[in-house]
């Protein structure tokens, strides 16, 4: 009957809980959606039950029988299979090549081979065809080629990690087919996710994840995307509330009509303007991937835009190189703190020095003043509560919370005047958290100008002045985010709403506990599982 | 914090001599299957090094290796392969070799004329390359590595008696330099004389260090090599840095024959050394792309070169040394990375163990605080 049951299951990695107490019960000819913010832990968790990590605590349970794997291959002779977002697939190989790829000793690589795959392929309507070349097949395709690997290997258990995100609307209608006839025939998909409506229309159940642990089960035919967005942003958590306005009437950052084109012209950033003054938070709310990403590298200087201005005070700085922006006060921290904000093998003090090598106190002239960088890089560990045992351990020696306050203390340390903070709080444990907070607000009063990109609803309310909400590369509303409620920004982050959003006032709904609207509806309401 | 730093002395040192012994022992095993002695040989060119004169050709080689391999280095340093150095040390010496013979300055003049025709060809023949990595996105290994038979060409051309070749009996040369531009050497007596442009390789040991490790621009290069997405996120701008770094390798690079041009051959000839920026890029490997651990890697290979004849006179042979320095190159590369994962690895687990001991810089509540934050 039941065909996965995690119970219990606690991740820590040093200094930071992955995932804790996580309890999911996937029954069997089912599709059970993961759902949860990026960070949440959904990745941490599917890692766990694939057998790629091992978990501290808890119990993993396939069809009955408790299980503890120590890689993949056990998992997958347990039969689960796991479909990652990118593919793993050989172009030049045939899709029979691909398919029989490691496990040539199953059926063979020849005729009997090439039978099971179409066999499977009836089967399950996946329609692939076992001799065609893989750079010849679209995406979609692609995908349907990973389903089959998985299939051929003998999974009963599949695990799709968010399988649409590289999907156009009409091929996830197909893919939703394809698992509702694996579906039919017995076996069960894990379904990871985002995408709320997608979710309601596939899955059997829904579990919520958030900050690491399970916060509860949900039924489709019972659940609004409403009720689920909540679940999923939460609001338990310490708010984030900005207590007294400092915007002031000095603008610090002014960007005008940016543009910014993909190769082929397709605009990324369009007609994006705003100006943010000093002491001021402009919060940036969006589904990822609608231009965010574009907007912090064209602020920062990565990407040069195509048109428009961006000026800093009173200077134009459209063209300056990155190097000269950072100089000039703008901070950054980025989105992807291991690609864009560590040299991870590099010991911590020199990661002080990163982005600021021709600052004080990290350089004198045109040579590196290491003394200095290593003791302001000892300040910043006790005033930011970098929890390391010494500053010549390497960067990623820390956990992602430690880290990322390296970042924030090293970004606030040159004292900038604007500030580009994209998820500054991700993968960072609540107390952590509520520091991050306390030092952008504390230099906020100080008159920094900050443009905050967050996922994280309740923490783009609570600590903007402004927000605006920015979909397919454009700026399409704004809000007050005194009065806004997640849920109110959650649908026009999808582009339902555009201009001005005004809080619709209702009888059971206040400002106050935003988290709890139409309380009561159903007896058997999401929340109050979540609770 | 004093434990990270012996850890990361350790960790230096074992890489090389784990790969070390590793290629002694499979040196020893190919030696045991051909049918041979497999001590004798290296007892035999461990003797060899106790010579004197033997000592003074293993320096004089080993300043050359040195030099092409900080040239190698330091493009490793920011991820970028320049297997040219082999075309731009070549084409670097008969350029100078020729400026030798043809202009005839006081001393004072003439060398540094001729260390600077040397760096500006190498650096010219190199940022051929970099001007098509920035521009058209050619891969620098591919367009140096067709640079050097490119390099080979143009040798053979300015070898021309119409060009700039003296034939001397069968040997092509590039004619006598002018005595001003010869460098004169360290007298060892009778063990023959150390080139003068031996200590011209260690200054640039030294300059390499100070540039990498105390400059900005070292910063920077380094930063970029370490992660490129990271630095051009600092405000490096990776294109600049891309054709900075290679015009300074193929400067470098220009360098490296010029201790034997200067010191002793004074003319660029057939009998000039060849394939030194080749051996170059195995000895940048072995010493981790650090002026101490090239400089040793550079006298291992120099001695390896220099004790290896001798074993043929004693029924072995030399090419052991080849196989051997073959042999090096590999366990290097697998060592090395070996090495590196475990010991990053092993810090992450022993600062997740510190902090659950409660060791923490600048906290004295530490131990209450990680438990908050949990």
């Amino acid at each position: 009957m039941t065909a996965v049951e995690l119970a219990g299951i606690t991740k820590r990695f040093p200094g930071v809980v992955a995932n804790h107490d996580i309890h999911l019960t996937v029954r069997k000819g089912t599709v059970h959606a993961l759902v949860g913010e990026n960070g949440a832990g959904k990745s941490t968790l599917m890692k766990i039950l694939y057998g790629m990590q091992k978990p501290d605590e808890g119990t993993i349970a396939i069809d009955g029988a408790q299980v503890a794997f120590s890689s993949p291959a056990d998992a997958i002779v347990r039969g689960i299979g796991m479909v990652h977002q990118h593919f793993m697939l050989a172009d030049n190989l045939t899709v029979l090549e691909n398919v029989v790829l490691g496990s040539e000793k199953l059926y063979g690589i020849g005729g009997k081979a090439r039978r099971k795959i179409k066999e499977l392929s009836e089967r399950y309507g996946l329609g692939v065809r076992p001799d065609v070349l893989v750079e010849e097949l679209g995406v979609a395709a692609r995908q349907r080629v990973e389903i089959l690997k998985v299939l051929y290997r003998g999974a009963r258990i599949l695990i799709l990690d968010e399988p649409t995100a590289v999907l156009v609307p009409q091929e996830v209608d197909a893919l939703f087919d394809n698992l509702r006839e694996l579906r039919s025939e017995g076996l069960s998909v894990i379904f990871i996710s985002h995408k709320l409506g997608e979710v309601l229309s596939v899955a059997d159940e829904i579990t919520v994840i958030r900050r690491g642990t399970t916060v509860g089960t949900a039924v489709p035919a019972e659940t609004s995307p409403r009720q689920l967005a909540e679940m999923m942003v939460g609001s338990e958590l310490p708010t984030p509330e900005t207590a007294e306005s400092t915007v002031t009437d000095r603008p610090v950052i002014t960007v005008d009509k940016l543009r910014l084109e993909a190769f082929g012209g397709k605009a990324l950033l369009d007609d994006i303007s705003f100006t943010i003054h000093a002491g001021e938070i402009l919060g940036i709310a969006g589904v990822e991937g609608n231009g965010q990403t574009e907007l912090v590298d064209a602020l920062i200087g990565l990407k040069g835009a195509d048109s428009g201005t961006i000026a800093l005070i009173d200077e134009e700085i459209t063209a300056w190189p990155t190097r000269r922006r950072r100089e000039q006060g703008i901070g950054y921290i980025p989105e992807d703190r291991h690609r864009h904000g560590l040299l991870l093998e590099a010991p911590l003090w020199e990661n002080r020095i990163l982005g600021h090598v021709t600052e004080k106190p990290n350089a004198k002239g045109v040579w590196l003043d290491p003394k200095g960088a290593q003791a302001d890089t000892r300040r910043i560990v006790a005033d930011y509560d970098v929890r390391t045992p010494g500053i010549d351990v390497t960067a990623a020696s820390l956990s992602g919370g430690n880290q990322q306050k390296l970042i924030v203390g090293r970004e606030m340390s040159s004292k900038p005047r604007f500030l580009i903070a994209a998820h500054p709080t991700r993968g960072v444990d609540v107390g952590a958290q509520a520091a991050i907070w306390d030092h952008i607000r504390e230099a906020r009063r100080e008159g920094l100008a900050v443009l905050l990109i967050s996922a994280d609803l309740d923490e783009l309310i609570g600590l903007s002045d402004t927000l605006r909400v920015i979909y397919n590369g454009k700026l399409v509303a704004d809000a007050d985010p005194a009065t806004i409620t997640p849920e109110e920004l959650g649908s026009a982050m999808t582009g339902a709403a555009t201009g001005h959003l005004e809080h619709q006032e209702t009888p059971a709904d206040t400002p106050e506990t935003p988290e709890t609207p139409d309380l009561g509806k159903s007896p058997e309401s999401p929340e109050d599982e979540a609770r | 914090m004093k434990k990270f730093d012996k850890e990361r002395v350790l960790l230096a040192v074992a890489g090389p001599v784990i790969a070390l012994a590793v290629a002694f022992v499979l040196s020893a095993i190919v030696l045991v299957a051909s049918g041979k002695n497999p001590v004798e040989p290296f007892s035999i060119m461990f003797e060899q090094a106790s010579f004197s004169d033997v000592q003074v050709r293993i320096i004089n080689q080993a300043s050359m290796y040195y030099i092409a391999a900080l040239a190698v280095a330091i493009g490793f340093r920011m991820n970028l392969f320049n297997i040219g150095v082999d075309g731009q040390y070549q084409l670097a010496a008969m350029m100078a070799a020729i400026v030798g013979a043809h202009a005839n300055l006081p001393a004072v003049l003439q060398i540094p004329l001729l260390l600077l025709t040397a760096v500006c060809t190498g650096a010219f023949w190199s940022g051929i390359a970099g001007v098509l990595k920035v521009t058209r996105g050619v891969s620098e290994v591919v367009a140096t590595i067709m640079l050097n038979a490119i390099a080979v060409s143009v040798i053979a051309y300015l070898w021309l008696p119409n060009a700039f070749g003296v034939k001397v009996g069968n040997n092509n040369t590039t004619g006598e330099m002018h005595e001003s531009g010869w460098v004169p050497g360290i007298d060892m007596g009778a063990a023959g004389e150390i080139y003068g442009l031996v200590v011209l390789a260690a200054l640039l040991g030294i300059g390499y260090w100070i540039v990498l490790n105390r400059t900005r621009f070292g910063f920077d290069l380094r930063a970029s090599g370490a992660s490129e997405s990271a630095a051009a996120a600092s405000g490096v701008d990776p294109k600049r840095m891309v054709l900075t770094a290679m015009l300074i390798s193929g400067g470098l690079a220009g360098l490296a024959g010029l201790p034997i041009l200067l010191g002793d051959s004074h003319t660029y000839n057939l009998n000039f050394p060849t394939g030194i920026g080749f051996l170059g890029i195995g000895i940048a490997l072995l010493g981790r792309n650090n002026p101490t651990g090239i400089a040793f890697a550079a006298l291992l290979w120099a001695w390896l070169d220099k004790a290896s004849p001798e074993l043929d006179f004693h029924d072995y042979d030399k090419e052991i040394a080849v196989i051997m320095q073959g042999l090096i190159v590999l366990s290097v590369v697998v060592s090395y990375e070996a090495v590196r994962e475990w010991g990053l690895r092993r810090q992450q687990r022993r600062v997740g163990a510190e902090l659950a001991a409660g060791h923490v810089l600048g906290a004295t509540d530490n131990v209450k605080k990680e438990v908050a934050g949990r």
